[in-house]
C-alpha cells in the first residue's frame, strides 16, 4: 500500500512513454497465458513418454521451466518493458540462489551420479 | 522549528463518490499520534534521526551486556580448574555473548549510523518508508529482549552462535534456550531484512539533485552495499532457523543423522549467511573511518572509485567462500580446494582499501582527535586480524588453527579490531551533529588507549594459545593440560583475563565520557571543518533537516562550498572563501515554504509487540500464538488503513486564528 | 579524486525545481525520486529478489532430501501428476486475471479492477482447496510431516508457498475492499501492480515447484 503522497494521475514522465510504446493489450496477456498452459502440458506430457532416458528428460523439463519463469516474470510481471534497476535487484537475486544453492548442492555429491 | 503544513482540503485525501474522506470519518480509532515531546515522541516517531539514536543507545546497552558475559568467561579461564560458571553455564555464556555481540550490539549500531547519517548524506528528509524504518527498530529491540529474557526462563541457548545441528536439537539441547535463540534471531532478522530494503531504496531514490552515485558520500556506499548483503543473506538463515524451529518443536528431521539427515546441511545453510553477515559486520566502519580519515587528513578519500568498487567486491565475492568455516568438517578435497581459493581472493579488494586509506594519510595534515585515532586503530588492528585470517585460507594450516584460540584471536582482531573500534571512531566524529555538544578529547584519549591495550592483551595471546592447542569453549584448563615452561597457557590465559578487564575498564571509559560531556557548550556548527553534506545542517539537524533541499555540484559537496581551487596548470590549491556556518546560513536563507513531514504512528511498534507475543507463544502455548497473530494482522490492517497524516485540529491551532495554511508547530 | 569544480551559482537565487513539488504541500518522499521510478515499486522487486533467496533454501532443501523416505511410502507412490497438473493451471490462468486487473486498474475501470481481482483470489482460493485435498489424501496414505526427511522437507516447501499464496489471497481481497471504500490513498494503478507483483511471484515459484518436485523423477 503507498504510504506516498501524490496525486493518483501523477506517474512519472519516463514511465508513461514507457507504457505507452509496450502497452501489451489484453488479448496478448491471454495469448500467453495459452502459451503458459500448453507448456505445462507438454512438461506433463514428457513425463509420460515411456523409455525417456533421463539425461534427456531432466534438462528439457528444465528448460521448459525457466521458459515458463521467464516469461512470466517479463511479461506479466513487466519486467522487459521496466526499468533497468528491477531487473538488477530482481535477477541478482535470482542468480545468487541458483549459483549459491547449486554449488551447496555440488558439495553434497548431489549432481554426481 | 519547523514550518509544517496541515492538511486542510489536500488532494491527498481521496475522493470517493464525491464525498471528501477526511481521516475522522473513517475508523476514529486509528488516528496518528502527534506527541512532539516526551516519551511518546519518541515511541512512535518515524523520524530517522530519532530511530537512530535509538537503535544506538540500545546497542550500546547490548554492548555491555555483552561485555559482561565475555567478562565471566574471561574470569572463568583467568585460573586452572575454574569454578566461577558450570560446564552448562559456560555454553550459555559464549553462546549469548556472541549472539549479543553480532547481533545485538554491532549490526544494530551500524543501522544506527545508516539510519541517521544515509538521508542527510544525500540530502534526504527522511527514509523511503519511515514507519517500516519504526517496525525495524521495534522488531529489534523486542527481539533483543525476547533472546535476552531466556536468562531467566530456563536458561539461555547453549549450542554457539553459529548452534550446529544435531547438538541444537531438543536431545542435546532440551531447555527452550535454542528456541529462545531461534526465534528471538528470525524477529532480529525481520528487522534487518526491513531495514535493507528501505535504505536501498533511499539510498537509490532520495539522493538531492546532482547527487549521482559516484557523487555519494562513501559512508553511503559502504552502507548500501551492506545492505544488499543484509537482503540477500537473512533469507537464507531464516530458512535454516525455520528448519531448526520445526525439528524441535514439531519433530521434523531435518537434523536426525539416524533419519537419514545430513548435519552439513545446517553448517552450509548457516555459513551461506554467516560469512557475509562478517562483512555485514565490517563494511559499516569502513564507511565510517573512510569518512574520518579524510576529514583528519584535510585529504580528500585517495581513490575513492576503488573503495567504492572494492566495497562492492568484497560483498560480492563474500557471497563465495562460506565453506572456509567447513573445512574439517569432511567436504571433500576438491569443495576444500576451491573455497580456499576463494578466500585467498577475498584478501584482493580489502588490501585495497588499506591501501587507499593509507594513502589517505599520505602527506596529508594530520589531526589526532580522537574519531581519528580510532580510525587509525581499526587499520592497524584489522590487518592484524587480517593477517591471521589469510593462514586461514591455506586449508591444510586451517586444519590444525579449527576449533583453536587462535581463530578467537583472528575474528576478534578484525570484529572488534575493526568493526567495533570503526563504530567508535563514528560515536566520537559524528556526536557533535547528533547531540549538539562535543565528546570530551582527554577522555576519548584514555578511552581509546586502554581499549588498545585492553584488545591487544587479551586477543594477541590468543594466537599464542591456539596454536599451543588450546581448544575453543572449553569451560576449563588444567595445570597438567597447560603445557610446559613459564608462557604456557596457563600464563597466557592469565594476561589475556587481565587484558579483557583493561577492555572493560576502556569500553566503560566511553560512558564517563558521555556523561562528563553532557553540560558542554554547544558544539560549533563545523567542529571538524568536515567535507560531506550530512554537516550543511545545524547541530542537531532540524527536524527536517535541510531548509531546502540542496543541490549537488560534486563529491565532499561540503567541502567545495568552503574551498575554492585557485591551483593553476593542474595544481589543486584550496583557498576558503566560505565557513561552514556561513555555508549552512545560505541555505537556511533560501528555506522552502512547504514542508510535509511523514506523522507518526503506533502500528510499527503494535505489530512488533504482535510478533514479540507470538514468539512467547510458539514457546508455551498455542493459545497464545493466535492472540499474537490476531494483533500483527490487527497492526497491519491498522497501518494500511490510517489516515496519511493526522487530522487538522490534532495541530496546535494557527497563531493568527485564521484558515491554517502553514505556521509553526511545536518540534 | 574528487570532481573540484566549483560552481559560482551557489549563492543565486535556487532554481525553481517543479519536480520538487514546491508549494503544494506534497511529500517530498517519493513522489519525485531521483531515478523517476516508483519507491514502492523498487521495494516490491527488491523483496521479491529476497525470496528468491528464501525458497531457493528450501527447494535445495527438499532436492537433497527427496529420496530419503527409508521405508515409508515415497513420491513415485504419492504423486497424482494429473490433480496437480490442474490445480498448477488454475495458479497459472489467476495470474492471467491478475494481469487482467493491473490492466483494468490502468484503463481506471474501477468495477473491472475489483471483478479480476476478486476472480484471482478466487482460483487462487481454488489452488489452495487442491493442496489442502492433495495433502490430506497423502496423509492418509501415509505421508505424515514427521514421516521421513522427504515427507519433512515437502510438506515445509509447499507449506511455505501455500502461506504465501494464502497471504497473497488476504491481500487480494483487503486490496478490493479497499478500493471499494475508496481507502487507497495515492496511484490505485501502482497499489494492484505491487499486489500483482507478489501475486506472479508465488505463481512463479509454483512454476519451479510443480517442475522440480513433481515432475523431475526422484
Amino acid at each position: 500500500m503507498s504510504t506516498d503522497i501524490h496525486p493518483t494521475d501523477t506517474v512519472t514522465h519516463d514511465e508513461h512513454e514507457t507504457h505507452a510504446a509496450h502497452e501489451v493489450s489484453d488479448k496478448q496477456y491471454i495469448l500467453i497465458a495459452l502459451f503458459l498452459a500448453v507448456l505445462t502440458a507438454m512438461e506433463v506430457a514428457v513425463t509420460e513418454i515411456a523409455g525417456m532416458p533421463e539425461a534427456l528428460l531432466v534438462p528439457s523439463l528444465l528448460i521448459m521451466m525457466a521458459i515458463k519463469f521467464f516469461v512470466v516474470v517479463s511479461y506479466f510481471m513487466h519486467l522487459k518493458h521496466d526499468a533497468t534497476i528491477f531487473k538488477f535487484g530482481f535477477y541478482i537475486g535470482l542468480a545468487g540462489a541458483v549459483v549459491l544453492y547449486a554449488a551447496m548442492l555440488a558439495t553434497f555429491h548431489f549432481f554426481i551420479g | 522549528m519547523a514550518i509544517i503544513e496541515r492538511p486542510t482540503d489536500t488532494p491527498a485525501l481521496a475522493r470517493v463518490g464525491g464525498g471528501l474522506v477526511t481521516p475522522t470519518t473513517s475508523y476514529g480509532y486509528f488516528r496518528r499520534p502527534v506527541q512532539s515531546t516526551g516519551w511518546r515522541s519518541w515511541a512512535f516517531t518515524v523520524d530517522h534521526k530519532k530511530i537512530g539514536i535509538m537503535y544506538g543507545a540500545v546497542a550500546m546497552i547490548f554492548f555491555f551486556i555483552g561485555g559482561f558475559e565475555a567478562l565471566l568467561i574471561r574470569l572463568q579461564l583467568a585460573q586452572p580448574d575454574g569454578t566461577i560458571l558450570s560446564a552448562d553455564k559456560y555454553n550459555q555464556m559464549f553462546t549469548m555473548h556472541a549472539t549479543t555481540m553480532v547481533f545485538l550490539f554491532v549490526m544494530p549500531m551500524a543501522a544506527a549510523f545508516a539510519n541517521y547519517m544515509i538521508p542527510l548524506q544525500i540530502g534526504a528528509r527522511d527514509v523511503a518508508f519511515p514507519r517500516l524504518n519504526a517496525l525495524s527498530l521495534w522488531t529489534f529491540v523486542f527481539g533483543g529482549i525476547f533472546i535476552n529474557s531466556s536468562w531467566f526462563l530456563g536458561g539461555a541457548a547453549d549450542g554457539g552462535w553459529f548452534m550446529y545441528a544435531p547438538n541444537s536439537s531438543v536431545p542435546f539441547s532440551p531447555t527452550n534456550g535454542v528456541d529462545f535463540w531461534t526465534l528471538g534471531l528470525l524477529m532480529t532478522g525481520v528487522a534487518s531484512q526491513v531495514g535493507a530494503i528501505n535504505l536501498i531504496v533511499t539510498a537509490l531514490n532520495m539522493r538531492a539533485p546532482g547527487m549521482t552515485l559516484m557523487r555519494m558520500p562513501i559512508f553511503t556506499w559502504m552502507a548500501l552495499v551492506v545492505q544488499f548483503l543484509l537482503l540477500f543473506a537473512i533469507p537464507i538463515i531464516t530458512v535454516a532457523l525455520f528448519l531448526l524451529l520445526f525439528q524441535r518443536n514439531f519433530d521434523a528431521t531435518f537434523f536426525s543423522v539416524a533419519d537419514g539427515a545430513d548435519p552439513l546441511l545446517w553448517q552450509h545453510l548457516f555459513w551461506l549467511f554467516g560469512h557475509p553477515e562478517v562483512y555485514i559486520l565490517v563494511l559499516p566502519s569502513f564507511g565510517i573511518i573512510s569518512e574520518v580519515l579524510p576529514t583528519f587528513s584535510r585529504k580528500p578519500l585517495f581513490g575513492y572509485p576503488f573503495v567504492v568498487f572494492s566495497g562492492a567486491a568484497i560483498g560480492l565475492v563474500g557471497f563465495g567462500v562460506w565453506a572456509h568455516h567447513m573445512f574439517a568438517s569432511g567436504l571433500g578435497p576438491i569443495s576444500v580446494a576451491v573455497f580456499s581459493v576463494s578466500t585467498m581472493a577475498i584478501a584482493v579488494p580489502t588490501g585495497v582499501k588499506i591501501i587507499n586509506w593509507t594513502l589517505t594519510m599520505w602527506g596529508g595534515k594530520l589531526w589526532f582527535s580522537t574519531a581519528m585515532l580510532f580510525a587509525i586503530g581499526l587499520i592497524v588492528q584489522f590487518t592484524l586480524g587480517g593477517l591471521s585470517g589469510v593462514t586461514h585460507a591455506v586449508a591444510p594450516s586451517d586444519t590444525q588453527q579449527t576449533d583453536t584460540y587462535y581463530i578467537v584471536a583472528h575474528f576478534h582482531y578484525v570484529i572488534f579490531g575493526g568493526a567495533v573500534l570503526g563504530l567508535f571512531s563514528g560515536m566520537y566524529y559524528w556526536w557533535p551533529k547528533v547531540f549538539g555538544k562535543m565528546l570530551n578529547e582527554t577522555w576519548g584519549r584514555w578511552n581509546f588507549w586502554l581499549m588498545i591495550i585492553g584488545m591487544n592483551l587479551t586477543f594477541g595471546p590468543m594466537h599464542i594459545i591456539g596454536l599451543q592447542g588450546q581448544p575453543r569453549r572449553m569451560y576449563r584448563w588444567t595445570e597438567n593440560r597447560a603445557g610446559e615452561g613459564f608462557f604456557n597457557l596457563g600464563f597466557w590465559n592469565l594476561v589475556s583475563s587481565i587484558g579483557s578487564l583493561i577492555l572493560g575498564i576502556g569500553a566503560l571509559l566511553f560512558l564517563v565520557n558521555i556523561w562528563v560531556s553532557r553540560k558542554n557548550p554547544p558544539a560549533p556548527a563545523d567542529p571538524w571543518d568536515a567535507r560531506s553534506l550530512e554537516w550543511i545542517t545545524t547541530n542537531p539537524p532540524k527536524e527536517h533537516n535541510f531548509d531546502r533541499t540542496p543541490t549537488i555540484h560534486s563529491l565532499d559537496e561540503f567541502f567545495h562550498r568552503k574551498y575554492e581551487d585557485v591551483g593553476e596548470d593542474g595544481q589543486h590549491e584550496y583557498k576558503q572563501v566560505r565557513t561552514g556556518e556561513q555555508v549552512i546560513a545560505e541555505e537556511e536563507a533560501h528555506a522552502d515554504e512547504h514542508i510535509h513531514l511523514p506523522s507518526p504512528s503506533y502500528w510499527p511498534m503494535i505489530l512488533s509487540l504482535g510478533l514479540l507475543v507470538i514468539c512467547y507463544g510458539v514457546i508455551y502455548s498455542f493459545l497464545v500464538i493466535a492472540v499474537g497473530a490476531a494483533i500483527v494482522i490487527l497492526a497491519l490492517f491498522g497501518w494500511a488503513l490510517e489516515p496519511s497524516t493526522a487530522d487538522d485540529s490534532e495541530f496546535d491551532p494557527p497563531s493568527d486564528g485564521g484558515q491554517p495554511s502553514k505556521e509553526l508547530a511545536h518540534v | 579524486m574528487s570532481d573540484t569544480t566549483i560552481d559560482p551559482t551557489i549563492t543565486a537565487t535556487p532554481e525553481p525545481d517543479p519536480a520538487h513539488g514546491g508549494g503544494q504541500g506534497h511529500s517530498d518522499v517519493g513522489h519525485q525520486s531521483t531515478t523517476g521510478i516508483s519507491n514502492t515499486k523498487l521495494a516490491m522487486w527488491l523483496f521479491l529478489g529476497s525470496e528468491c533467496l528464501l525458497f531457493g533454501g528450501l527447494i535445495s532443501t527438499y532436492m537433497l532430501y527427496r529420496n530419503r523416505q527409508g521405508d515409508a511410502i515415497g513420491p513415485d507412490q504419492l504423486w497424482d501428476i494429473p490433480f496437480t497438473s490442474a490445480t498448477s493451471f488454475v495458479l497459472l490462468m489467476s495470474s492471467l486475471t491478475m494481469v487482467l486487473a493491473v490492466s483494468a486498474a490502468k484503463r481506471k475501470e474501477e468495477r473491472n479492477t475489483r471483478l479480476w481481482l476478486t476472480v484471482t483470489a478466487l482460483l487462487g482460493g481454488l489452488f489452495l482447496a487442491g493442496q489442502v485435498y492433495e495433502f490430506t489424501v497423502f496423509y492418509r496414505e501415509g505421508l505424515g510431516y514427521t514421516t521421513s526427511l522427504f515427507s519433512s522437507s515437502f510438506y515445509t516447501l509447499t507449506g511455505f508457498h501455500g502461506v504465501h499464496v494464502a497471504v497473497g489471497i488476504i491481500m487480494l481481497m483487503s486490496l478490493v475492499g479497499m478500493l471499494a471504500k475508496g481507502r487507497i490513498v495515492g496511484d490505485k494503478a501502482e497499489t494492484v501492480e505491487m499486489v500483482g507483483l507478489y501475486w506472479h511471484f508465488v505463481d512463479v515459484v509454483w512454476i519451479v515447484i510443480f517442475t522440480l518436485v513433481y515432475l523431475i523423477p526422484a
